[in-house]
């Protein structure tokens, strides 16, 4: 098959689908690839490096939506490109089709393919895949970076001699991909960096890239296993409890890093206008949600603006392409691994295997149909947190009539169990004579008194315990010593290796003992 | 010495076996507790060698300087790492000396029933006379007799009928204790395989024994001479042997500590056959102790101990759960990289330890890390290696500190705030299906929840379940990290890379 990317017409996106190391290794999948003059050059890479790694370089967009069979692209097709869309030809792009119902109608009547990168579903198989993902990642590195341009002081702080310098405070709102890496960034710049998300169990995740959660104390929390790990609209309630807790925290933050979206709709308001007003001059909000209206009340998308009160809103919208070398990468990458998926035998066939998870899920168009939204994926992205079942707290009356419970139990026990033993003793003093008796009681005795000492044995003990129990039951050497004086040969042969063998077992015994005893030592 | 000196000495030589037993509550009143034992075992034996009715004094002194030498010799040599083996054998002697001893009760009565007969006497005339008159009856020959042949004459038939019942039983448990023991040994030497091994018909054959023996035992007390007890010896000798040639592995520490009991058992049937309370008591102190150290260690396996007496792992009751993931191995510098970041270090040995010799090099990567100021802790689980305790004396001897050395329960609620948890050849004592998959054959058995720290290494020789067969989720789990390769040799890379 014939791969090719065109340039981006979008305008200022400098990004391109194909990069030569990824058509290198498209090529080891049996493809070719072409790639439209000029389209790779705002992300560094020339036509010459391009031919340079066997792909074909077409002078214009025209011949090359021609010649591929398979297009790539990193946005989602203008009118003009889909226009070109033919019969059997695959699109390979960013699609967003809830959003783009008449590129998917116009790719249906020219039959073609359109798989969205965007809709790769978020199981472990295809995080190689997941171009959301590592575009998500780069813009929060970015909008760090994009706030510390913007920002008049250092992350980190520091005592100089010129006097001293406190850290800047971070604050990340939304902890997904994005959030995460806004996380990262911030804290190894040296802030001292906090992070709210309405996700409970991301807390670890949080904290784990060295920042603080903001814990909000409210009983419904979210679990977005139901939701494939991303976020789902909150309560009235609990948005207000949230709103509180930001209009505590804004007027000692100094830069807000917001990433909270929920898929399909509008990014919810989450830091307003009088939050703006309570920040001190000179901080910044980089609003990575502009492009979906902004969790600042204020932001104007695709502008950086700066308020009345000296605070810079930065809302761009191209973070990724703003790093365009690695976005490039990155993307070109995810799509190669989408490729390696379509092309299971290498063979440079494209085998659009719709049973498959991945395939399915991203797949928009087909076979002159529309398959968008897909049906749920057969394995579950995220396992469902276990539902924790909570102890009912016991009240007062209920632990003591448990505890009366569990006493009157253990009493009836012991005392069925000496009643018990009472009637073996009975039974066997009744038929027993005298002289066993006495020694019967003995024997009785020593058990118990055995039972209590034992107990009270440290169990770092054990083995020494074993070898003193093992030296004193050498005891036995006793028993051959009141018959070796016996008149028979027999006896006295037997009860010599007894006693024989039992001064090993008493010597040995100890003196092992006390060589192990003797190791143990305290710091 | 009169008899009223020997017993007065034999209580003496009680208290201070119990005082014995009670020291080892903690490792320094132990030291003493040891002197405590010695002490007891001179007096019992000094009083009982020159009490009365005791012959033959030059044969007792040769046969006890030469055991004692052997035992000296013996105890002296013996690694730490050899202790389960060590146990077992002494074990398997104390059997052998009570078999020997039952076997000897009885000749002796038999010959003490043929003087009488040949003196014209009855045991009932006899019991009669009062001790001055005893010395000149049957033509002084009673004069003669051992202190425990005097017994013996002096018994009533009821009593003779007892003392056959405890005849029995000390030849039984006894025989069963030597075989057992011995069997015991050869396995944790390594000289006998270790895996469990049953004759066809299992625990059939073993039933059908130990019916057979006490059918022998009915017949020896209504008058069957000795012959029928030396078969008993030989029917329980094989008991002994094919039960625990039917455990092994993990089950080993039961073992031990049943084969313990049985011999304190013994010792003490053999009291009661010798009518010596000091036997009786100090068999019953053995005993107990002993049936509480397998009590302890299945509970800390959870299983019932007669499923750990027949054998096998039971009750299962479904396929096991599945393990996704895959096991991920690393290098000595990524562990000495995690080591070197971690501010608490929890190091949890098994029997792989013992077996590679490795508590030198644990020790001495315990020492380095403490000196770099980090916190390092050893979680011990009651049933980690072969014996009761046995860890604590190999940490011991490689000089680790005892008060590092922690107990599960006094551990396990660390683990979520521990960075490094190095598991160095134990397997299901730190198996999470223990707690996840309710068909496991561990299910319930309580386990060192280490996957909770925050990173886990395993050293481990290779890939494998180890000896129950059970597959360990931990192995999988995404903050573990397999370092392959024999124990010691794997340290020993490891302290090369740290300072």
């Amino acid at each position: 098959m014939r791969i090719g990317a065109p340039k981006e017409l979008h305008g200022g996106e400098a990004r391109v689908a194909m990069t030569p190391t990824s058509a290198k290794d498209l090529q080891k999948l049996g493809h070719d690839c072409l790639i439209e003059a000029g389209a790779g050059l705002a992300a560094g890479f020339t036509d010459a490096a391009y031919e340079a790694a066997g792909v074909t370089v077409v002078p214009d967009a025209d011949t090359l939506w021609r010649e591929a069979q398979i297009v790539t692209k990193v946005r989602p097709p203008l009118p003009e490109e889909s226009a070109r869309l033919r019969d059997g030809q695959t699109l390979i792009s960013m699609v967003y089709p809830g959003q783009n119902a008449e590129l998917l109608d116009t790719a249906k009547q020219a039959g073609a393919t359109v798989v969205a990168m965007d809709m790769v579903p978020r199981i472990s198989r295809a995080q190689k895949m997941d171009a959301l993902s590592s575009m998500a990642n780069i813009a929060g590195y970015r909008a760090v970076i994009e706030a510390g341009s913007n920002f008049g002081r250092f992350f980190t702080g520091q005592v100089t001699a010129a006097g001293k310098v406190p850290p800047a405070r971070v604050l990340v709102i939304g902890a997904g991909v994005a959030g995460l890496a806004a996380i990262g960034t911030a804290t190894s710049l040296g802030a001292v960096t906090l992070a709210f998300d309405v996700r409970p169990e991301v807390a670890e995740q949080i904290e784990s890239m060295g920042a603080e959660f903001v814990f909000l104390d409210f009983e419904d929390s979210q679990d977005s296993s139901a939701t494939g790990g991303y976020a789902a609209p909150s309560s009235p309630e609990f948005r207000e409890k949230q709103l509180a807790k930001f209009r505590e925290l804004a007027p000692d933050i100094d830069i807000v890093i917001s990433t909270a979206l929920i898929p399909g709709r509008d990014a919810p308001v989450l830091w307003t206008a009088d939050m703006v007003e309570a920040m001190k001059p000179g901080s910044v909000i980089v609003d990575l949600a502009a492009e979906r209206g902004g969790n600042c009340e204020l932001t104007v998308p695709e502008e950086k603006i700066v308020t009345d009160n000296g605070v810079t809103i930065v809302g761009y919208t191209d973070f990724p392409s703003r790093m365009a070398t690695q976005s490039s990468t990155l993307y070109a990458t995810n799509i190669r691994h989408m490729l390696a998926d379509l092309t299971p035998a290498k063979d440079g066939v494209i085998d659009h295997d719709m049973e498959d998870d991945v395939i399915r899920g991203a797949t928009a168009t087909h076979g002159g149909e529309i398959t968008f939204p897909p049906p749920k994926p057969k394995t579950a992205a995220i396992a469902a947190a276990p539902k924790k079942e909570k102890a009912r707290e016991l009240t007062v009356e209920e632990k003591r009539g448990q505890e009366i419970a569990a006493f009157k139990k253990q009493t009836k026990d012991q005392v069925g169990l000496l009643a018990a033993g009472a009637l073996v003793m009975l039974l066997i003093g009744a038929v027993a004579p005298a002289s066993f008796m006495s020694h019967f009681i003995v024997f009785a005795l020593a058990c118990f008194v055995g039972f209590q000492v034992i107990w009270g044995v440290s169990h770092s003990l054990h083995t020494p315990l074993m070898a003193v129990t093992n030296a004193i039951s050498g005891i036995v050497i006793l028993g051959a010593l009141l018959q070796i004086g016996s008149g028979n040969w027999l006896v006295v042969f037997l009860s010599f290796i007894a006693v024989l063998i039992a001064s090993i077992n008493v010597v040995g015994g100890f003196l092992v003992t006390r060589r192990m005893l003797a190791m143990f030592r305290k710091s | 010495m009169s008899i009223g000196i020997v017993s007065a000495a034999y209580i003496v030589a009680a208290i201070l076996f119990i005082l014995s037993l009670g020291g080892l509550s903690n490792q320094e009143s132990a030291k003493r507790a040891v002197w405590y034992g010695i002490a007891g075992m001179a007096v019992a034996v000094f009083v009982t060698v020159f009490g009365p009715g005791v012959h033959n004094l030059f044969l007792i002194l040769i046969a006890i300087a030469a055991g004692g030498f052997a035992g000296y010799v013996v105890a002296g040599r013996v690694q730490m790492t050899e202790m389960p083996q060590l146990v077992a054998a002494l074990h398997s002697f104390v059997g052998l000396a009570a078999v020997f001893i039952g076997l000897n009760a009885d000749i002796m009565l038999h010959d003490i029933n043929g003087v009488l007969a040949a003196n014209g006497l009855d045991r009932a005339g006899l019991a009669l006379l009062d001790p001055t008159e005893l010395s000149v009856a049957g033509g002084g020959f009673f004069g003669e007799l051992t202190g425990f042949g005097k017994k013996l004459a002096l018994k009533d038939a009821t009593e003779i009928g007892i003392l056959k019942v405890e005849v029995f039983l000390g030849i039984f448990i006894g025989a069963v204790t030597f075989t057992g023991s011995v069997v015991a040994f050869g396995k944790l030497a390594g000289k006998v395989d270790g895996k469990p091994k049953k004759l066809p018909g299992g625990h059939m054959l073993n039933a059908a024994a130990l019916a057979l023996c006490l059918a022998l035992g009915l017949l020896y007390l209504t008058g069957s001479g000795i012959w029928t007890m030396v078969l008993v010896t030989l029917i329980a000798g094989f008991i002994g042997w094919h039960l625990i040639m039917g455990i092994g592995g993990a089950d080993m520490p039961v073992v031990v500590s049943m084969l313990n009991s049985y011999s304190g058992w013994a010792a003490a049937a053999i009291g009661f056959t010798l009518g010596n309370d000091l036997l009786i008591v100090t068999g019953a102190l053995v005993g107990s102790s002993g049936a509480i150290l397998s009590y302890i260690m299945c509970k800390a396996m959870n299983r019932k101990f007669v499923s750990v007496i027949l054998g096998g792992f039971g009750g299962s009751s479904g396929p096991a759960m599945e393990v996704e993931g895959e096991q991920v191995a690393i290098d000595a510098d990524g562990v000495a990289q995690a080591l070197d970041d971690a501010d608490s270090v929890v190091i949890i040995p098994g029997y792989g330890m013992a077996v590679a010799q490795a508590q030198q090099s644990v020790s001495e990567l315990t020492r380095r890390l403490r000196a770099q100021g980090k916190s390092v802790r050893f979680a011990i689980h009651p049933v980690a290696g072969r014996l009761p305790g046995h860890m604590n004396v190999l940490l011991a001897e490689a000089r680790v500190p005892y008060d590092i050395v922690l107990e599960m329960d006094e551990i396990n609620d660390d683990f979520p705030e521990t960075d490094v948890a190095i598991v160095i050849g134990s397997n299901d004592i730190v198996n999470p299906a223990a707690q996840d998959d309710p068909n496991s054959p561990i299910a319930g058995m309580p386990v060192l929840e280490v996957w909770k720290a925050k990173q886990v290494f395993v050293s481990k020789r290779g890939q494998g379940t180890g000896y129950s067969g059970i597959e360990n989720p931990l192995f999988f789990k995404d903050n573990t990290r397999m370092f392959y390769g024999d124990a010691k040799k794997s340290l020993d890379d490891l302290l090369a890379k740290i300072a």
